[in-house]
């Protein structure tokens, strides 16, 4: 097992990696702010990123269903093959019912998405103040989900590398070197 | 002799009936005031719902029209519930201190039947502009609509002051639709 991820794989992973990173913060930042010009700025900074977000997923989905990704090293327990493979399939779910809760929040709350200001997004729902903010709950959860998968996931990377020393996190990272570890 | 009380009738019957042709009750319940704008590229929708009109239109004496209407700032919605609660302040609306806007005719030219210009004074927050506003009116069974769609810049108000006079994140334009119902007096 000496396999890389391919190096669109690689640059989608870590490209969405530091958007997503971005974004959470950015979302959780300006929730509380005063209401000002700043804040409205942010917030479409928030969609924009949302949106892209949700676009490269499908791209990255599409690359990820046409190219296999390098087996699990065979020492693996078949428990943690099969919560690997669930929590990837959650990690893609949630990257695209994050960005869609969010668009319908907005829409619900009666504000459309326009895309880098360009590109207007079509209102799935029409304005309802109540609904707006159970799908604002709903977008919290989500992400509170997506935050707590996400920790699993880098602890598993890095018990992979640390404890296993297998080369599961290498086969993410650039090649800087050959994957063989001693 | 005949004839002429017979023509006597005729015009007596004419002038009544043009009287009542004056539309002087607005139906605030049945008419509507929006607005729209624009918000870093996002085409929002927006309206007051308390408003009065008084109006006195007849459709024959036209140049005779004068129309004066109210509108209670503090019934604005925004479309954004953070966003009505901010425009009362001081720096967008001042409703505290300027809780009226009106717009009262002061001429009214008649294009064709159905379209009008109307020339008044809008008075938002103790600012008034003077203003010339394209109208229709159309009627049907004695109920008589009137609509005038036309833009007006936020700055000639003071409308935004401080960080949000800036327009790159709420555009200076804002779209302001009528439609007015009313019906001729009883």
């Amino acid at each position: 097992m000496s396999e890389h991820y391919t190096t669109t794989a690689k640059t989608l992973h870590w490209l969405m990696a530091i958007l997503m990173l971005g974004t959470l913060a950015l979302g959780f930042y300006m929730q509380d702010l005063p209401f000002s010009p700043e804040k409205l700025r942010l917030y479409s900074w928030h969609k924009w990123a949302g949106v892209t977000l949700f676009l490269l997923t499908l791209v990255r989905l599409a690359w990820r269903l046409s190219h296999p990704p390098p087996p699990l090293p065979a020492a693996t327990p078949r428990w943690q093959q099969w919560a690997a493979h669930a929590a990837h399939w959650a990690l893609y779910g949630l990257m695209l019912a994050i960005p869609l809760s969010g668009w319908l929040m907005s829409s619900a709350k009666g504000v459309p998405t326009v895309w880098f200001g360009v590109i207007p997004l079509p209102d799935l729902l029409a304005r309802d103040p109540v609904l707006g903010d159970r799908l604002h709950t709903l977008h919290l959860t989500l992400n509170w989900v997506f935050i707590t998968l996400l920790i699993t996931h880098v602890g598993a990377a890095l018990k992979h590398h640390w404890i296993e020393k297998d080369t599961v996190l290498l086969s993410m990272l650039p090649r800087f070197k050959g994957l063989n570890r001693g | 002799m005949k004839y002429l009380l017979g023509a006597l009738v005729l015009t007596t019957t004419m002038l009544t009936t043009v009287q009542a042709q004056e539309y002087t009750q607005v139906h605030s319940e049945a008419s509507h005031i929006r607005f729209n704008y624009t918000q870093m590229g996002v085409t929002m929708r927006g309206g007051f719902s308390e408003f009065t009109g008084e109006l006195r239109f007849d459709p024959s004496t036209p140049e005779q029209a004068h129309v004066m209407i109210d509108v209670d700032l503090v019934s604005i919605d925004t479309g954004i519930r953070e966003a009505d609660a901010e425009v009362t302040k001081p720096e967008w609306l001042h409703t505290a201190e300027f809780p009226t806007a009106r717009f009262e005719s002061d001429e009214v030219m008649a294009l064709d039947e159905q379209n009008y210009e109307v020339a008044g004074r809008l008075t938002i927050k103790g600012q008034t502009r003077d203003i010339t506003v394209p109208a229709t009116f159309s009627a049907e069974n004695g109920i008589g609509v009137f609509t005038s769609h036309f833009s007006i810049n936020r700055s000639d108000f003071a409308i935004g002051e401080g960080a949000w006079a800036s327009f790159d994140m709420v555009a200076n334009a804002v779209d302001i639709e009528f439609e007015l119902t009313a019906t001729v007096d009883d």
